[in-house]
């Protein structure tokens, strides 16, 4: 038991600066402990990650999401296996469901990931959603962070995509692939959940089996729909009027455009998702992948689009950590307060009622912040 | 800091190394984990001793548990060790072992630095208490 004591010295003494360096330096055990402190929200976890930031920036980040078995991890592996070939590093963070009763989880993404096995220039991490509403996108983009200040070439985060959460995870990568299998009827549960939004990338894996053709024919059908559907949404996007307007902002855009604004401008903003063909288990197609993500990289780079991403997404982390800072804040007035119970009481009995409640503990905040711009006003 | 300890979890790996096809008992183990709420990270059959260290050291797990039913665990086991000290992850990972191994064997694992072995027969629950009351704190 000596060895536990010993443990804990060391890595209470490894807290910030130590931790980061040796991280930087290419310590493994380092980039694990790292990520084992974002993800358990481990007390001097944001200096950590503040120190990080200013290391990001060099990754290609890319999003693989599907429906459970449509074969995500194997095709995964397969994506290491030939970005290793490729002489780049790769780092790999799976997210797995947890249970909500218990919070327990098997996380089995690393049992496919045999392709690369002994070889530590991939770096596999599994995570749970540790049912945590909202904070697994934060401890994601946390940890994408460590693994590309650590110097990762190319990061790819797997998730199953089965609901809003998922969909936040994906939000950190800039090319999202979206696993469609081979199977009537999962192209129309897929515009409910909203995933044909996110995908850059479309892939019809085990496009080996039947209804292969069929499946790849209606994605088809569904992108085209969709760009017919959303004209007006799809320019929206890309400054006002493409159409009325031309030189609106569309100049840095039309570079490669020599043509009429309104038709090949407008295309040229807009990404039209691709659909590619992948047998994951042999290696099927993996390269007419890589070239579509590379596309679409190229794509959002020349049209400006990914530093708008970017900034979007930069944007959204500062709002995300605000939301989860000010909740925190309220969480201890109402502790001071004497807790919750005695205002969920107080309501129950019909006293008052939840909107007054959160009225007066925002109290304090409201007045502070009032304050300050009646001050500067 | 009630939130900030149910953001923690026991994290588990559950390996099977070398050649040894018998993995029921790591799967009941994984199960009883999980449910136990631990996450649980399961290897996949023959695994060597490396690809074990790597899954260790990269997932950063608090426990390692490795099932050998082959009577492989005098080689098999010190390559652990030695792995997870080559990466300075040995002193605080609670390292397990459980299958089929002779008592003249125990002493000799557990003086390399496995924490318990644990027989047929063992009651799930007793590992589970074990692992709660020694998974290494961080």
């Amino acid at each position: 038991m000596s060895g536990d004591s010993q443990g804990e010295r060391v890595a209470d003494a490894d807290e910030p600066p130590e931790l980061i360096s040796d991280l930087l330096a290419g310590d493994h055990r380092a980039l694990a402990r790292v990520i084992t402190k974002i993800e358990n929200r481990a007390p001097g976890y944001r200096d950590l990650v503040s120190a990080l930031h200013e290391h990001t920036g060099d990754a290609a980040v890319v999003g693989v999401t599907g429906s459970p078995g449509s074969g995500k991890s194997t095709l995964v592996d397969k994506l290491a296996e030939e970005y290793r070939d490729q002489d780049l590093t790769v780092g790999v963070i799976a997210v797995d469901p947890s249970s909500p009763y218990t919070g327990g989880a098997v996380l089995g993404d690393r049992i496919r990931m045999a392709s690369t096995v002994g070889d530590m220039d991939v770096f596999v991490r599994s995570m749970s959603a540790r049912g945590n509403l909202g904070g697994l996108s934060t401890a994601t983009a946390d940890a994408v962070k460590a693994l590309d200040a650590f110097g990762k070439d190319r990061i790819i985060i797997e998730t199953v995509g089965a609901g809003q959460n998922e969909i936040d995870v994906v939000r950190a990568a800039d090319t999202v692939a979206v696993l469609v299998p081979p199977s009537s009827g999962d192209t129309v549960q897929m515009l409910k959940a909203g995933i044909l939004e996110i995908a850059d990338v479309f892939v019809v894996n085990k496009a080996d089996l039947d209804g292969a053709d069929r499946t790849v024919k209606e994605l088809r059908e569904m992108i085209e729909l969709r760009d017919d559907v959303n004209p007006v949404l799809g320019a929206g996007k890309h400054g006002p009027g493409v159409g009325s307007t031309p030189n609106d902002g569309g100049d840095e855009g039309s570079e490669s455009a020599a043509g009429t604004l309104d038709t090949v401008g407008g295309e040229e903003a807009t990404w039209t998702p691709q659909i590619v063909e992948t047998v994951a288990t042999r290696g099927e197609g993996v390269d007419d992948l890589l070239d579509a993500f590379a596309a679409h990289r190229e794509h959002v780079a020349a049209t400006g689009r990914a530093e708008e991403m970017e900034r979007t997404r930069y944007a959204e982390e500062i709002r995300t950590l605000l939301r989860d800072d000010a909740a925190g804040l309220l969480e201890r007035e109402i502790e001071r307060r004497g807790g919750i119970g005695e205002f969920v009481d107080a309501v129950v009995a019909r006293e008052t009622d939840p909107y007054e409640v959160a009225d007066e503990l925002l109290g304090p905040l409201r007045e502070c912040v009032e304050e300050r711009a009646r001050d500067e006003g | 800091m009630s939130a900030d300890q149910k953001q923690r979890s026991i994290r588990c790996l559950v390996a099977k190394v070398g050649l040894d096809g018998h993995d029921r008992g790591a799967h009941v183990i994984a199960r009883a984990f999980r449910d136990a709420g631990f996450e649980v990270i399961y290897s996949g059959l023959h695994k060597a001793p490396e690809e074990i260290v790597q899954a260790a050291v990269q997932e950063d797990v608090d426990v390692l548990g490795i099932s050998i039913l082959s009577g492989a665990h005098n080689t098999l086991i010190p390559k652990v060790v030695e792995g997870l000290e080559e990466y300075g992850a040995f002193e605080d990972t609670l390292l397990l072992v459980g299958g089929v191994i002779p008592d003249e064997d125990k002493q000799e694992l557990k003086a390399q630095g496995v924490a318990e072995v644990f027989g047929p027969g063992t009651e799930l629950e007793e590992t589970i208490q074990f692992v709660r009351e020694n998974a290494p704190r961080r």
